[in-house]
């Protein structure tokens, strides 16, 4: 286990990275360790805990905006910004249940380094789009601060978006700001039953392109479906659109669902309370959950046109032992391989080329990700491009390099 | 020269033929003649005495029509939407391929000579004023709706491609794309791209970074890169995310992948009169806070109110200090209950006059007025300058008070909208440009509302972009680290500088020296960091 360092300010951060830097020493940027499980298997000499950076340092409800340090964890910034009725949209995961893990949502830095977001990506975007502004130390030892606290910003390049999804590997970043949004008064789920991947995605593409406001759209095949909370399918599939908005909204939204789905046969509403169960279960990806005892199967994420997730399901079904469940109305799907050395990747890599998009595995053992590229391989152009934007924030390489790509 | 890039230190005059009043409106304008100047990069003199071989040159690989040098002919790509700064581009190429581009780029990569990217012309920034010793290339060609794919609601077009025909190729099936800048029937989606242009609508709906799912795009070296597509999120790093709004100093983007939304079933607005603006700006707040995000939230103050009231007699109140119109969209039955609630809020703001649409001929009157802002100011003013900055909401009855004051020290009127649910401000100052001084006194004006904005905790733009116009106020609000931060990113995408320079950072350096870094090997400082 290497050596960890954990700051107590900004400050301090600054000063280890400086230092890293003159030293030619790698680190290895955590909050609360929640997503460590991601990424290739490179080794740092030092950790760099960013937990010891706490605290809301500014929450307007009424501006939509919360800044804090990133080391704040995630779940008290949700439970302070509910008390007002308000919500970080892009619906963030708990990785606990996927990982083997204690319940964690991790640090807000950690989330935006990570780009996360759940079901109602398809409606409100992911962290990307929330993420305001910035105060970072780049892999120079030099603090610089992008973005600001407004919600409307075209002031310079968004260095935000480059850092979201970096996953520490650009600088660590100290503190944050946020766009926060009012939660939804109340909520609905309509199910439909017994249907094939195929007309699944077709219904939810339906569902999707109607004036419902659908906010999650997500299909589960018969085998993953007993492991969706408030589901008792027997034995089929069951497709989930939820809608959510103020009281009087959801009748008439559910009407004109109703309407559209017809053809796929029964439809049933489920009320706030399962709607809630149900979506939390497709967020953190219970079906495949890691098991009490034994190691968990390789999982797979991949994003593609909503269309043609299931032919991505089916090619590497063909090849391989594999079950898959589907969000982002089929443009998300999760998928767990087994009893395949490289985690089915030749296979899952190919079917996802071929549909347009990325896949990551998500979770492996360190040999398996020592040995399969985590994060979709980059054509050479892209790759150099990547490497030069790397380059420019941390020119020693010191930050997490190896994390997303070989010398990167 | 070539391979280097030069220091933003020569002074090149400008020849201003229009009024500043042209920033935000198009027409109608008695034609005058000034000198301002701005300080743009020194031209490259090798790269003039060439220009006749490089005409050729280019004509070799855009053939026909797509190569413009006559003077004459080139006239009407020297300015954009800021009107006030007008130069000749050396050439203009007009491709109309990817292929094209590419060679072109290729060919003034090798060469070394400055290449600055146009879609419709319509910044209000200067985003795309040429350059005396570069190319000005249009991508106004690229002009087809490539795919509409109802299913994966994206649709895929070409960059030259209006923002507002988008929604034109989609609506047969109730599809729009949302963000709506006020030059829509104009502005071209490439150059939106480049801007990260906003809207009535954002707040709401967000900008084009948050509509744009991937794009395909030239680099200087000529080439063709792709980032994201009809999937969501980036593989590798957000490029998608950093070149939208990157002004055209990245690359040059050939087509867009945008996401299509379906259209709210209905829409309706409330009409709000306030005595005060800090009753008005509670009321935003109040709404807000009630957990409404409208589809539309607009504020005007008395000067503007009065301006467009005697221009379009929308039926706006007189005897108000500031003017709310708040729209909401979505099922009838919803739009109906948050009218209600907002209607609630608004009178317990002391709201003067509360008056919510009762059918769509009304909704479209209460905009009148407020679209027709820009004009009816106009018509009270020989000239006016539009600024564009945002403020956090809270700060609006502060800022307005400050502005107030500076419009006596300056001795000009001003006027103001403002997208009230994201703060963000455009004040109109009022001069007159045939009395000495006044259009020094108008920027100045306009350079004081920015720090003022950036000191209050906003930006110097919301939705504009920074361009030539705000270029030099960069250091009110990022210092010398902050935008080496940001210039390493240009070096990574065009190290020789070549793409749209003199746009965005007051100062240009060489990337050799951006890279350099001092490091200090040895002990760690603070050595009572915690360690375990």
């Amino acid at each position: 286990m290497a050596d960890t360092l954990r700051p107590r300010d900004a400050k301090e951060v600054a000063a280890v990275v400086e230092w890293a830097a003159g030293e030619g020493k790698t680190l290895d940027i955590v909050g609360h360790g929640s997503k460590r499980g991601i990424g290739r298997a490179a080794q740092w000499d030092l950790t760099l805990d960013l937990s010891g950076l706490t605290g809301v340092t500014l929450y307007e409800p009424e501006e939509l905006v919360l800044s804090a340090r990133a080391g704040t964890p995630v779940s008290e910034i949700e439970a302070l910004i509910d008390s007002k009725a308000q919500a970080l949209a892009f619906e963030l995961m708990d990785y606990g249940p996927v990982f083997g893990a204690g319940s964690s949502k991790g640090t807000l830095g950690g989330v935006l380094a990570a780009n996360g977001s759940g079901p109602r990506r398809i409606r409100s975007g992911a962290a990307r789009d929330h993420f305001l502004g910035v105060s970072a130390v780049s892999g120079r030892g030099e603090t610089f601060k992008s973005g600001g606290r407004v919600v409307k910003n075209v002031t310079g390049y968004d260095l935000c978006k480059v850092l979201a999804g970096s996953w520490g590997t650009l600088a660590a970043m100290t503190d944050v700001t946020v766009k926060v949004l009012p939660r939804a008064e109340t909520e609905q789920t309509l199910l439909a039953f017994g249907l094939d991947d195929r007309t699944a995605v077709r219904a939810m593409a339906a569902a999707l392109g109607s004036p419902a406001d659908v906010s999650g759209a997500a299909h589960v095949p018969a085998r993953a479906a007993p492991h969706i909370a408030g589901t008792a399918t027997a034995g089929r599939s069951v497709t989930a659109l939820r809608l959510e908005g103020v009281a009087p909204s959801i009748a008439p939204r559910r009407a004109t669902l109703e309407a559209l789905l017809k053809p796929h046969g029964e439809l049933i509403a489920v009320g706030e309370r399962a709607s809630r169960a149900l979506w939390q279960a497709v967020r953190d990806v219970t079906p495949f959950e890691a098991p009490a005892t034994g190691a968990a199967a390789p999982l797979w994420r991949i994003s593609t046109a909503p269309s043609r997730g299931p032919e991505v399901v089916a090619q590497v079904a063909a090849q391989c032992e594999a079950a898959a469940f589907y969000d982002w109305g089929g443009g998300l799907v999760w998928m767990q391989v087994t009893g395949r050395a490289d985690a089915g990747a030749r296979f899952v890599r190919r079917a996802t080329a071929a549909a347009g998009g990325h896949a990551t595995l998500f979770r492996a053992d360190v040999a398996l990700r020592a040995s399969v590229e985590v994060f979709e391989p980059q054509a050479r152009g892209l790759a150099a491009l990547t490497a030069r934007v790397k380059e420019g924030f941390d020119p020693n390489g010191i930050l997490g390099p190896g994390r997303m790509y070989a010398g990167v | 020269m070539a391979g280097e890039a030069a220091p933003v230190n020569a002074e090149v005059r400008v020849r201003m033929v229009m009024s500043r009043a042209e920033l935000c409106r198009y027409n109608d304008v008695v034609s005058r003649e000034y000198d301002m100047s701005v300080r743009m990069p020194e031209p490259d003199a090798p790269v003039l005495a060439r220009r006749d071989q490089i005409v050729r040159a280019l004509r070799r690989i855009v053939p026909g029509e797509g190569v413009i040098a006559s003077e004459l002919a080139m006239r009407p790509y020297e300015s954009d939407g800021l009107t006030a700064y007008r130069q000749l581009p050396m050439v203009v190429v007009l491709p109309e391929t990817t292929r094209q581009v590419s060679r072109v780029l290729r060919y003034c990569h090798d060469q070394g000579i400055r290449v600055v990217p146009r879609g419709a012309g319509t910044s209000l920034s200067g985003g795309a004023l040429p350059l005396v010793d570069g190319v000005l290339l249009g991508m106004a060609k690229f002009n087809r709706i490539l795919e509409t794919d109802f299913d994966n609601r994206v649709a895929v077009v070409q960059p030259g491609v209006t923002n507002l025909a988008i929604t034109k190729a989609v609506e047969h099936r109730g599809f729009y794309y949302a963000p709506d800048p006020s030059s829509q029937i104009a502005c071209t989606i490439g150059g939106n791209v480049a801007e990260n242009s906003g809207g009535v609508h954002c707040l709401k709906y967000g900008m084009t970074t948050n509509n744009v799912l991937g794009v395909e795009m030239v680099l200087i070296t000529g080439e063709v890169v792709r980032f994201g597509g009809k999937h969501l999120d980036s593989d590798g790093y957000d490029l998608l995310g950093l070149v939208t709004g990157s002004e055209g100093l990245l690359g040059v983007v050939t087509e867009v992948t945008v996401r299509i939304l379906q259209k709210p079933e209905t829409a309706r607005a409330v009409l709000v009169g306030f005595p005060t603006s800090e009753d008005a700006g509670a009321c935003v707040a109040k709404i807000i806070g009630a957990g409404i995000i409208p589809g539309g939230m607009e504020m005007m103050d008395a000067p503007a109110i009065h301006a467009t009231e005697e221009f379009v007699h929308a039926g706006y109140p007189l005897d108000v200090e500031a003017l709310l119109i708040v729209e909401l969209d979505g099922p009838p039955a919803e739009v109906d209950h948050l009218l209600e609630r907002v209607s609630e809020i608004a009178r317990s703001c002391r709201a003067a006059v509360v008056r919510a649409s009762t059918s769509e001929d009304e909704r479209l009157a209460f905009w009148a007025g407020r679209k027709a802002a820009f004009p009816a100011v106009g018509r009270i003013s020989p000239d006016y300058y539009c600024m564009d900055g945002t403020i956090p909401r809270a700060k609006l009855p502060h800022v307005l008070a400050r502005m107030r004051e500076m419009s006596q020290t300056y001795g000009l009127r001003c006027a103001n909208v403002f997208h009230a649910g994201d703060g963000n401000l455009h004040p109109l100052i009022l001069y007159d440009a045939n009395k000495p001084g006044e259009l020094d006194r108008a920027e100045a004006f306009g350079a004081d509302i920015l720090r003022l904005c950036v000191e209050v905790g906003g930006v110097l733009t919301g939705e504009h972009g920074v361009g030539v116009e705000k270029r030099d106020l960069m250091p009110a609000m990022f210092n010398e680290t902050d935008l080496a931060h940001q210039e390493r990113v240009k070096c990574a995408f065009d190290a020789k500088g070549l793409l749209n320079p003199g746009k965005v950072f007051p100062t240009l350096h060489r990337c050799a020296e951006l890279g350099r870094m001092h490091v200090r090997a040895g002990q760690l400082p603070f050595p009572d960091i915690p360690r375990f």
